[in-house]
């Protein structure tokens, strides 16, 4: 059993490495892949914040979601990398700013 | 005392694979790092005692969606560096921005309503982490847990549809073209004469490219 650590220390970390994926989407808001790759930062810090939970309050029920969590990134990824190898095909970039086809 | 050691590890591991995500210029290092940090969520939640879904963060993004970002990025020719070079305008008031969200997010996770530090121990003899979810999911979870599996199988069937398409060097099998085929585009019959040969023009619909180029 952890003997200092608490729920907040979790929550604390958790915050940090979705402030983290926030921030990494801010920086390269250009590049669509290293977007997708702060997106699933972002989705595991809510998984480590509901699995912490789970652990400190003896409640199941945060892994199943955790696990839900899980399915609906893994899903995500797929339509969004398949979005981004037909929008390079047709662009011939990944430059968010190259998605102008409806501009005007 | 040594859980709180792995716990410090693990979560300094996530944290510098994440700075890696975001500092990377080469995406492949960027790659290098959501490894680093998946892996060490999976230490993470092996160690609060979620062994199956640290086993499934292994088995899921460090098996398939490292794979499938690899691919992605082998396909994708393009200078990433011409990318990276354009967004320094963003940093200061991103980083202005994200710092504030970050620090009212520490400070409700400390003096917030999850603040009591009451750790709730479960009471009695436990079963298996496995058997705990087991007995929750197929139960309180059943139809979540199908439509999961529906969402998993959109997500597929919209990758490939979104993805496929259709080339005219290949030949597949129209079943509609077949199906509408008569008898008589289909056959032709020929009565060649005693001693002469079936030649050119007998069977005018059978003309495929290899034998019309060699009789030309």
């Amino acid at each position: 059993m952890f003997y200092s650590i608490t729920l907040s220390h979790v929550l604390t970390f958790s915050s940090l490495l979705l402030t983290m994926g926030l921030a990494g989407i801010v920086l390269n808001r250009r590049n669509i892949i290293a977007i997708l790759m702060c997106l699933e930062l972002i989705l595991l810090a809510v998984s480590i914040n509901l699995v912490g939970v789970s652990h400190f309050r003896a409640d199941i029920s945060g892994q199943i979601f955790s696990m839900f969590i899980l399915t609906v990134a893994a899903a995500e990824l797929a339509i969004g990398l398949a979005i981004v190898t037909l929008f390079f095909r047709n662009r011939g970039s990944i430059e968010v700013d190259a998605a102008d086809l409806m501009k005007n | 005392m040594l859980p709180d050691i792995l716990f410090l590890l693990f979560s300094t591991g996530v944290l510098v694979g994440a700075g890696l995500i975001i500092a990377a210029r080469n995406p492949m290092v960027g790659m290098l790092g959501m490894l680093v940090t998946f892996l060490n969520a999976a230490g993470l939640f092996i160690l609060f005692g979620a062994e199956f879904l640290g086993l499934l963060l292994i088995m899921v993004y460090l098996g398939a969606i490292a794979v499938m970002f690899l691919f992605v990025l082998m396909t994708i020719d393009i200078e990433f560096y011409q990318i990276r070079e354009k967004a320094k305008a963003y940093l200061p008031i991103g980083l202005l921005t994200v710092g504030i969200l970050a620090a009212e997010f520490i400070l409700a996770a400390n003096f917030g309503l999850f603040s009591t530090n009451i750790t709730v121990l479960p009471t009695g003899p436990q079963p298996s982490n496995i058997v705990q979810i087991g007995n929750v999911l197929f139960t309180t979870y059943a139809l979540p847990f199908q439509l999961a599996g529906l969402v998993l199988l959109t997500a597929m069937v919209g990758a490939i549809v979104l993805t496929h398409r259709p080339r005219s060097d290949v030949k597949r099998q129209d079943i509609g073209k077949q199906n509408l085929r008569t008898k008589e585009e289909a056959i032709s019959l020929a009565k060649p004469k005693t001693g002469a040969a079936m030649g050119q023009g007998v069977a005018k619909h059978w003309n495929p490219k290899s034998v019309s180029k060699k009789v030309k």
